[in-house]
């Protein structure tokens, strides 16, 4: 099945598949699911959490016997990745909350991702044991020592099968180089380098080497007085490894050559789309600061997620986006009451399915949108319990923005702001979505004819 | 478990629960709603709500720097389009920690802007505290504030009858009772940060004045110790 191919003749009908976490309506702080990544095959799915943990779903094998249920998604691996720690400096403590995972592309039989906190960089092999040596001439089944002295014959120890076991190692630590919080993680498309960014900073980094990174962006003032922007997410290009993006809370993106010169704080291309004079607000900066910036596949557009909007920029036309999709305009008349509680500030992902012919974000009431850039058509479902029935259709959601609200709408003022979509994935080649709600994971497949 | 500090993400969890209801009084300037109520005291309400984000974002044990250029930022602009000199009619006093709201509506606005550049500032000195040393750079030990104060005041405890404002002519005054001795010695300059490929020295460079042998050793045993607790377990390579 190629996405895409199908959204010129058909909407694609989506099935709810899986919901993985609990469903006490307690929420633990700790089970808050703070990133959710597709490895580049789709055969796994990793989700970060606020607890540090990471847990890595592996995509069964498909049956022949049930053609209709494609593979599921059960737990492959779980560990604690990231642990609290407190600067004694600073007296300070860094929270263990995983902010990005980022897988790097398979090269033998062991799985390898990055994942950060808000100050260090873990790289961690993951990898399956399922056999085990046996006949050790100096050891027992036990592993204790035998005596020499009892040893008559010499034997050469066989591997014989166990019970498969998912170890998850940590090979390499990359710390002490980010003063501000790291907000992206990056791998480079040689495989070699990746690159972290912070508020401020961004370091490129070997994997090979970690006691020392290569600064490429700061924009740190020299008076700190003079801050006025800083950098909210970075993105190296899917196929020129010199070529990377990061966005500012300006609404601005940024596109530099490592080429041009080793510190690039002179961009190679300004992306920037004008103020519109009738929206203007005192919260124009607010909602112009860019949440995420994803390339597509192809590597010709970019992706940004705003407050309000997503917008899709062709990398060779600077001063204005070449599509813009409103996510939810109805909250442009509530920018205040959001600005005092603080949901104005929430930061949410945007992603391109296979294809890069459909981009998807969340907003609240567990509600997601997708947006078919070829038919323009749009649909907004929700990620709920109530429909989790196996392979049952998600139903279109509707908001009603006024006047006489519909059986089957919800009012803006009935959507509950603590329930926000930040984190989806989408499967590199299928239409296979993954959906973080709080602390539950929601897996959503195409329909299967 | 190691105590957290306040934490921004659950009060906004906490918060964001309540449905929003239309409220015109709240609404921005622009909006068609907004001309029924008086665009001076809409924006002065929006005005003192900024100062008190950015007082509760700089509580905060470590704050989120892009919410507090942001709120900074608004604040700029909803100062540069208030009436620098108008009277405004008496506020209603704003359901928040008891003492600070009168405070901050005596606080002048010309002092506010001094004052939040002053508080960026300290942050940039209290962040340069937090360097390990790199190599392949210019060895020396982390930067540290220069008779700056931590950002993160503690709620009441600054603001005795005789301080006054919060803020009000900078912070020096705030600060009488505190003792920066360790930090004023100037020992280390702000050292440069990460593996800058044109490595520069900036104008804000200090030059180290001399200190005495045990404070010294006092401070270097702090940053050895320090060094030794922040080092992982080298892993398996």
């Amino acid at each position: 099945m190629i996405p895409g191919i199908g959204a010129f003749t058909r909407d694609i009908l989506w099935c709810f598949s899986q919901v993985k976490g609990t469903m006490e309506t307690g929420t633990t702080e700790a089970d808050i699911i703070s990133t959710v990544e597709f490895n580049h095959t789709g055969e796994l799915l990793a989700t970060g959490d606020k607890g540090g943990r990471v847990v890595i779903f592996q995509r069964e094998q498909e049956s022949k016997n049930q053609v209709h249920r494609r593979g599921e998604y059960n737990v492959y691996s779980t560990f604690q990745s990231h642990e609290p720690e407190f600067d004694y400096l600073k007296s300070l403590e860094i929270e263990e909350k995983i902010n990005k995972i980022r897988w790097l592309p398979q090269q033998n039989a062991a799985y390898f991702l990055l994942s950060t906190n808000d100050k260090t960089v873990k790289l961690w092999k993951v990898s399956e044991r399922d056999k085990r040596p046996e006949g050790y001439n100096l050891k027992d089944e036990e592993g204790r020592l035998r005596d020499p002295a009892t040893i008559t014959t010499l034997r050469v120890p066989v591997l014989r099968p166990m019970d498969l076991m998912v170890e998850a190692t940590p090979r390499r630590v990359f710390a002490n180089a980010h003063t501000y919080h790291i907000n992206s993680i990056s791998v480079n498309s040689d495989y070699e380098t990746y690159m972290s960014a912070d508020d401020l900073r961004i370091n490129l980094w070997n994997f090979e080497i970690t006691n020392q990174s290569f600064n490429i962006v700061d924009i740190k003032p020299a008076n700190m007085e003079e801050l006025t922007e800083v950098i909210t997410a970075a993105e190296f290009h899917p196929h020129h490894c010199n070529t990377f993006v990061y966005s500012s809370s300006k609404g601005t993106i940024r596109l530099c050559d490592m080429r041009a010169s080793a510190l690039c704080d002179r961009h190679t291309k300004f992306f920037e789309e004008p103020e519109d004079p009738s929206n203007r607000s005192f919260f124009s900066e607010i909602i112009s600061s860019i949440s995420d910036v994803k390339f597509s596949h192809s590597g010709r557009y970019i992706m940004t997620r705003d407050y309000l909007t997503v917008k899709v920029w062709d990398l060779n036309m600077e001063n204005r986006p070449i599509e813009t999709y409103q996510v939810h305009d109805y909250l442009r008349s509530k920018l205040c009451s959001l600005y005092e509680n603080d949901c104005i500030f929430d930061k949410f992902e945007c992603v391109w399915n296979g294809s890069d012919s459909v981009i998807m974000t969340g907003s609240y009431n567990n509600f997601f949108r997708m947006f078919d850039r070829n038919t323009k058509r749009d649909v907004t479902l929700e990620a709920s319990r109530e429909n989790s029935k196996p392979r049952a259709i998600l139903k279109p959601r509707k908001v009603c923005v006024g006047g006489k609200r519909r059986k089957d709408e919800i009012s803006v003022d009935s959507l509950d702001f603590s329930k926000k979509i930040l984190h989806t994935a989408w499967h590199p080649s299928e239409n296979i979505i993954a959906v973080a709600a709080t602390n539950n994971l929601y897996i959503f497949q195409d329909k299967v004819n | 478990m190691l105590s957290k500090g306040l934490k921004r993400k659950q009060e906004e969890e906490e918060e964001g629960k309540e449905a929003l209801a239309v409220d015109t009084w709240w609404l921005g300037p622009g909006h068609p709603a907004v001309a029924h109520a008086p665009p001076a005291v809409a924006s002065r309400s929006l005005f003192d709500l900024s100062v008190l984000k950015l007082h509760h974002s700089l509580q905060q044990s470590e704050p989120d720097l892009q919410h507090l250029v942001l709120v900074v930022n608004t604040l700029r602009r909803i100062q540069a389009c208030m009436a620098p000199t108008a009277a405004l009619p008496p506020m209603p006093s704003l359901p928040t920690a008891p003492g600070i709201a009168d405070n901050l509506l005596a606080s002048s606005d010309a002092s506010l802007s001094a004052s939040m550049a002053s508080l960026l500032e300290d942050l940039s000195h209290i962040e340069g505290l937090s360097q390990a040393p790199q190599p392949l750079v210019d060895e020396g030990p982390p930067g540290h504030p220069t008779g700056g104060a931590p950002p993160s005041l503690g709620a009441l405890d600054l603001l005795g009858p005789a301080t006054g404002c919060l803020l009000v002519d900078g912070l020096e005054g705030l600060f009488e009772d505190t003792d920066t001795s360790m930090y004023d010695s100037e020992l280390w300059a702000p050292a440069s940060e990460g593996h800058k490929s044109s490595p520069e020295d900036g104008p804000g460079k200090e030059e180290a004045p001399e200190l005495d042998e045990a404070e010294l050793d006092y401070l270097m045993d702090v940053l050895v110790g320090t060094q030794a607790l922040e080092r992982p377990p080298g892993p398996g390579c």
